[in-house]
């Protein structure tokens, strides 16, 4: 069983996760499944437990109970040194005091492949700079981390990411800062890297544009799941998220595309 | 961040100066991205400075530590020469062979009041100086690296008037004056501060600098007040220059007794910061991002918070407590060699035993023979520096 699951990565298995703060349950025993080398979008409106979850997966907090299981490793069982070599995150917005360098930046993602007095080799000089091509970001090696754009900011952080060499990206709402032009290539950049992918997503029609499935969450529980034209249609935002909408074809991918009405009487419930 | 990656940047820098020579590099970056790239001068002077090797940057540094110490000796009263203090000082570690007659050149003794003054007074206070200095850049550099905040400081935060309290408790409880006792009160009250500055200069889980440095005014407040009031309740007849040495800092008690301690927890410092380097580089995005990079955020926060509270501590037993040399120095090194602590560490410990050396000896004798208070003069300099880092820095509230 575990032979054959090492040789087909099954992506990320998520089982009976909770957590809970002071008493109140915020992530309520959810099971949810990322498929290997796809994009899984993790949708849910403010306070639905999207953050607390990918925290609870990438171990920036410990929960009540529940497993997580990436390629059929627990996860649990992982020094965090070794998790970062498996996992990789990158936050709604990462911002430093200090006088960095694009290259500074992404060469920090070997920090879990070096020990204390190793100095960065070839190797990981090499790999940075291939993840900064990836990213188009190659000519910004020298750059000043504090003299780029918002979403130049985030490629570069997408490039450390994929420079740690993780088996699971863990995005947290990555485009939320960002204008839609750069938010449109971070997550083709992101699609590009073919990583299996957990990304919490604000913005419905980016989420349904990129993400190979799709996992609703309402009060801490999975509400849907499945293709975005299995999950988004108008009753489930219409429960999820009060608004009303269309749900059309996109043009030119052939995904729903959302069209929302204003609230009735122009107000809020 | 290596020395490989500070070698391209220099190289890059280099072939980018050249190309704005001529005019090439008008076109893309730089016509869009103007106003927001580095001003030229900085990116031009910086990166040859990276390009060195970083082993060399810091031996040459110590090179001229080294001198600084022979030339600050010989400074002052007593119209002492370099000649008299390598002679004594060859003399005293029994190292004659390297004296100066030894190689032909010939040199009278120093008498033994001169040599007296050499070994027992100036050298003892120069290496003092040396060894706080180094040691308060270091507690800089490190809590700057963990609390993220630009302006942290031992004494802007507290932490130093935290040891001093605690220095001046065990010595009038009757623990003993002994520096052992002095030192581990020092140690208690300075943890303790720290301890405090950290809960209340957090909302919510989150540190905020301009909250730290709050609560760090507050606490360095309450503990400069405890400090007088204990001295001056005992009122010894030192009592008022025990005041000011407590408050605000003297090296002009060192004695090569006092050094032992604190040389020897320096070094162990310096080693278990080096150690964590390429940790605390990994804190430059904050904890979240240091332990999603494998980094033991809590482990390394503690362990090294408490190294910080040591030094200060057995630094603050022999000086008092000496402001702003830890805020100043590992803004200076990071200007110099950018941000990777595996040279900003060793080189703040260098350049930090350098300036107070130096700023102790304009203290000593600007105004001969009266002394100022060595922390008058680091303030001097540390107050616009301050300033400078809030503007520069655009502090988060």
């Amino acid at each position: 069983m575990t032979i054959t699951s090492a040789q087909a990565p099954t992506g990320l298995n998520v089982h009976e996760i909770s957590w809970s703060a002071k008493g109140t349950l915020i992530v309520d025993g959810i099971d949810l499944r990322a498929p290997f080398g796809k994009i899984t979008g993790l949708l849910g409106p403010n306070g639905s437990g999207k953050t607390t979850l990918l925290r609870a997966v990438a171990r920036l907090s410990t929960p009540d109970r529940g497993v997580v299981h990436l390629d059929g490793t627990d996860l649990a069982g992982l020094r965090r040194r070794e998790l970062a070599r498996r996992l990789a995150v990158v936050e709604q917005h990462a911002g430093t005091d200090l006088d960095v360098t694009v290259l500074d930046v992404v060469l920090l993602g070997r920090t879990p492949y070096r020990s204390a007095l190793q100095s960065d080799s070839e190797h990981d000089r090499a790999l940075a700079l291939d993840a900064l091509r990836q990213v188009r970001m190659a000519d910004f090696a020298d750059r000043k981390w504090g003299t780029l754009s918002g979403g130049e900011q985030q490629r570069v952080q997408l490039a450390r990411a994929i420079t740690q060499q993780p088996s699971l990206l863990v995005l947290d709402e990555p485009t939320n800062h960002l204008d839609i032009a750069h938010a449109l290539s971070l997550l083709s950049l992101v699609q590009r890297a073919n990583l299996t992918t957990l990304a919490a997503l604000h913005d419905l029609n980016l989420a349904a544009m990129y993400c190979d499935h799709l996992v609703v969450l309402r009060d801490g529980r999975v509400e849907a799941s499945g293709t975005a034209a299995e999950v988004l249609t108008p009753e489930l935002l219409r429960d999820v998220y009060d608004v009303h909408a269309d749900v059309g074809t996109h043009p030119v991918t052939g995904r729903p595309l959302l069209t929302f009405h204003p609230p009735a009487g122009g107000d809020l419930g | 961040m290596s020395n490989a990656a500070a070698e391209t940047t220099g190289g890059h820098a280099a072939s980018g100066s050249v190309l704005r020579g001529s005019g090439v590099q008008g076109s893309g970056v730089q016509g869009s991205g103007g106003p927001t790239r580095p001003s030229p001068p900085r990116s031009g002077g910086r990166p040859s400075l990276r390009a060195l090797s970083s082993g060399g940057i810091v031996l040459g540094s110590a090179v001229l530590l080294l001198a600084s110490v022979l030339v600050a000796v010989v400074l002052g009263q007593a119209d002492i020469t370099v000649r008299e203090v390598w002679t004594v000082l060859t003399d005293r570690l029994n190292l004659s062979f390297l004296q100066i007659d030894a190689v032909g050149l010939g040199a009278q003794q120093p008498s033994d009041i001169r040599a007296d003054v050499i070994w027992e007074m100036r050298l003892p206070r120069a290496v003092n100086a040396v060894v706080v200095g180094a040691g308060l850049a270091v507690v800089g550099a490190i809590m700057q690296t963990l609390t993220r905040n630009p302006m942290a400081d031992p004494y802007l935060l507290g932490i130093s008037s935290g040891a001093s309290t605690g220095a001046v408790l065990v010595i009038v409880a009757g623990f003993g004056s002994g520096l052992v006792g002095v030192s581990a009160g020092a140690f208690a009250g300075a943890l303790l501060a720290f301890v405090l500055v950290l809960v209340f200069g957090q909302r919510s889980g989150t540190l905020t600098p301009v909250r730290m440095i709050l609560a760090g005014i507050a606490i360095g407040q309450l503990c400069g007040a405890l400090t007088t009031f204990v001295i001056l309740w005992v009122a010894d007849p030192h009592a008022t220059q025990d005041v000011q040495f407590w408050l605000s800092g003297s090296l002009a008690a060192s004695r090569w007794s006092s050094l032992r301690i604190a040389a020897v927890v320096l070094v162990l410092a310096l080693l278990l910061c080096l150690w964590h380097a390429r940790a605390l580089n990994a804190f430059a995005f904050g904890d979240d991002a240091a332990a999603s990079l494998g980094i033991d955020v809590n482990r390394v926060r503690w362990v090294l918070l408490v190294a910080c509270a040591l030094l200060t501590g057995v630094l603050v037993a022999v000086s008092g407590a000496i402001g702003f040399v830890g805020l100043l120095l590992p803004h200076a090194v990071r200007f110099l060699v950018g941000p990777d602590h595996r040279l900003v560490l060793p080189l703040s410990c260098v350049l930090g035993g350098a300036f107070l050396l130096w700023v102790d000896t304009v203290a000593r004798t600007a105004f001969d023979p009266r002394e100022l208070p060595v922390g008058v003069v680091t303030a001097i300099l540390g107050v616009p520096a301050f300033i400078w880092i809030l503007k520069k820095r655009q502090v988060r509230a």
